[in-house]
């Protein structure tokens, strides 16, 4: 591995990615946690210990779902029910969905959104892994100075580029354009540098075994190394899905004219009690848009947590 | 395994050498070692360009769209360079206006404290969260999933979501109206300081199972055998938190610090939503990337100003980094 960013920081990272996916998929070895395996007889200490965790585990439950859930319950009150009062809605409608949509172009947003999430996620997988796979291979000149300037480029706070990278998007006719939201977010250091991670962990015989049977270097990439990086490539969809879902501040810049709204763009109306006065209704928005991702997160835990870990490089 | 593995590099080496022998391959072979230094050994042989080709499109994106706007941002810097027009040298102007701009000092403090307030929440709250969990007792896959949804949630819904928490008709000024704990609503998001420590809150919110995914790859190295040696030797669950556990995790402590301090001087979202577009009551609520994006766009954007104060917070972020660096150099010494 030659890398130029903090050792102990790297090390984190991989540590991240390795538990995070097994704290969730269950699947890794037993973590050394301090009394994990207790004879089955309970002591009273250990029962009042116990329930005590439970009971701190249930209170950060509230604190950091109960929102969430509460905002959804909120969400299915009628018109004539009072927001503050009671956690479940007396008598449970989606008629706050059906008017969000009609206040404001809701689906349009959710349209909008989508294509650039597909061009994102098109064209992260096939980038990064095509730049993954060529900064894996050893034996060209520049591989070191290419992968400086890459994990140089980490260091540049979005914030701080976003005035000229408007600029360089006007340039090229893109301002107010839904592929002026996608491209400069096209392929991301980050996605190039999970895949470059994934293919070199790719036993050398395998490759060598498919250079026996003729394969070219197109074909090994394609047959060989690709399917063997699957996860990687399911991690670099899902955050580049997860980007361009929830990203606000660069489609906030790009995009003037309302039509052409991603979804977070679309529920900034929402905020600000000049426009919206009603909670079911801010809370219906915020709820179609946070859903889907939901779904998907349980769906496809193990993903996320892998992201979460890889994504330590940054530093 | 290694012992397959190494059968089959015998077996690829046995076929090179026969492919040697067998004459007009070999020359072949044997020069291409001269021409590209560097060259891994053994049967994989590409074309010079191949990688370059396989790399293209992804660098072209990232010099285009990451390299080239720093570089034209340091340019734009020294300019007085406006939206609509290019502008000329004017050395360091830009940064000594910046320096005298009340404006600015007031979104650099305030994005210091910000990250002063955030920072240490966001390394010993998600720890404190981390530990909670780490036990594998039933149902804790429940507990670690459900206490990650907030970071699944975009800035926008968290905003949405506790700007209703928190207006003066909102939930907790209703609620506490209600049992007479207060007389007025609180000024959540109507006063500039209330206004930040709310969006402070919802940062730290956010972020708690973000960081707890961090804590619990750590944990998962401290050895048990410490833990057991130690309450042999009569150290309480509290003393051999703070004696194993703290020096364990210090290096991903090190490591969250800087992610979030590098994360709070970015944040934007949050107080958009909470506090409109303005940044605030009277804009005095307003960040640097706030800043940023309010002088540097519009038809008025002075893109050359902007740019100045977008590399003060390139620095400023800098600083963060290598702070966490040094420490944690220090740490391995």
């Amino acid at each position: 591995m030659s890398t130029t960013g903090p050792a102990a920081a790297k090390a984190a990272a991989q540590a991240a990615a390795e538990a995070g996916t097994q704290a969730v998929a269950g699947a890794g070895p037993e973590e050394p946690a301090a009394g994990a395996r207790k004879p089955k007889r309970y002591s009273r200490r250990v029962i009042v210990g116990l329930s005590g965790r439970y009971l701190t585990l249930c209170l950060m439950l509230v604190v950091l779902v109960g929102p969430i859930v509460w905002q959804f319950l909120t969400s299915l009150k009628g018109r004539g029910e009072n927001v503050y009062e009671g956690v479940l809605p007396s008598d449970p409608t989606l008629d706050n969905y059906t008017r969000v949509a009609e206040a404001f172009p809701l689906f349009q947003y959710v349209g909008n959104t989508l294509v650039v999430a597909a061009l994102a996620i098109t064209s992260n997988c096939l980038f990064a892994a095509m730049g993954g796979y060529a900064l894996s291979r050893a034996g060209w000149r520049g591989r070191k100075t290419v992968f400086t300037v890459l994990i140089a480029t980490l260091m540049f706070p979005f914030e701080s580029v976003m005035i000229s990278m408007f600029l360089t998007v006007r340039e090229m006719g893109l301002v107010d354009t839904l592929v002026g939201v996608w491209l400069p977010g096209a392929v991301s250091v980050l996605n190039l540098m999970i895949m470059r991670a994934a293919f070199l962990a790719v036993p050398k015989e395998v490759e060598e075994a498919a250079v026996l049977d003729g394969a070219n270097e197109w074909q090994r990439f394609r047959r060989v190394f690709v399917p063997s990086a699957k996860g990687a490539l399911a991690v670099v969809c899902i955050t580049s899905f997860m980007g361009a879902w929830d990203d606000f501040l660069w489609p906030l810049i790009v995009l003037t004219d309302s039509d052409n709204y991603t979804l977070q763009l679309g529920l900034k109306t929402l905020a600000g009690a000049t426009t919206v006065n009603d909670q079911r209704l801010i809370a219906a928005g915020a709820m179609a848009a946070l859903l889907p991702m939901l779904l998907l997160f349980f769906a496809l835990q193990r993903y996320f947590f892998r992201g979460v870990g890889e994504g330590a490089i940054k530093t | 395994m290694a012992q397959i593995a190494g059968t089959e590099r015998g077996a690829a080496a046995g076929t090179r050498d026969a492919g040697r022998a067998a004459g007009p391959p070999r020359a072949r072979r044997a020069r291409r070692p001269k021409k590209e230094t560097g060259q891994e050994p053994g049967l994989v042989h590409r074309r010079w360009w191949t990688p370059y080709l396989f790399l293209l499109p992804g660098l072209a994106l990232v010099v285009l769209f990451s390299l080239w706007p720093f570089v034209n941002t340091v340019i734009l810097s020294l300019t007085d360079a406006q939206i609509l027009r290019g502008g000329g040298f004017v050395g360091f102007d830009n940064y000594v206006r910046a320096l005298q701009d009340d404006t600015f000092w007031l979104a650099l403090v305030n994005s210091v404290v910000y990250t002063v307030v955030v920072v240490p929440c966001l390394v010993f709250l998600p720890l404190a969260l981390a530990v909670l969990v780490q036990k594998k007792i039933p149902g804790i896959g429940f507990f670690r999933s459900a206490f990650y949804t907030p970071v699944i949630a975009s800035a926008v819904v968290v905003g949405l979501m506790w700007q209703w928490i928190l207006r003066s008709d909102g939930l907790v000024n209703t609620v506490f109206q209600k049992l007479s704990l207060i007389s007025e609503p609180v000024p959540f998001l109507t006063d500039s300081t209330m206004l930040l420590v709310s969006a402070m809150i919802v940062t730290v919110w956010k972020g708690l199972g973000y960081y707890m995914v961090f804590y619990l790859a750590a944990l998962g190295n401290v050895p048990t055998s410490l833990y057991e040696a130690a309450a042999i030797d009569g150290a309480g669950p509290v003393r051999r938190f703070f004696s194993i556990t703290v020096p364990t995790v210090k290096p991903m402590m090190l490591l969250v610090g800087t992610l979030s301090a590098i994360s709070a001087l970015r944040v934007f979202t949050e107080i958009y939503i909470l506090g409109g577009e303005s940044g605030g009551p009277g804009g005095d609520s307003r960040t640097l990337p706030f800043l940023i994006r309010q002088v540097g766009l519009g038809f008025a954007g002075e893109t050359g100003y902007a740019a100045a104060i977008s590399i003060l917070l390139f620095l400023l972020t800098l600083v963060f980094s290598v702070l966490g660096h040094r420490l944690s150099k220090g740490d391995e010494n």
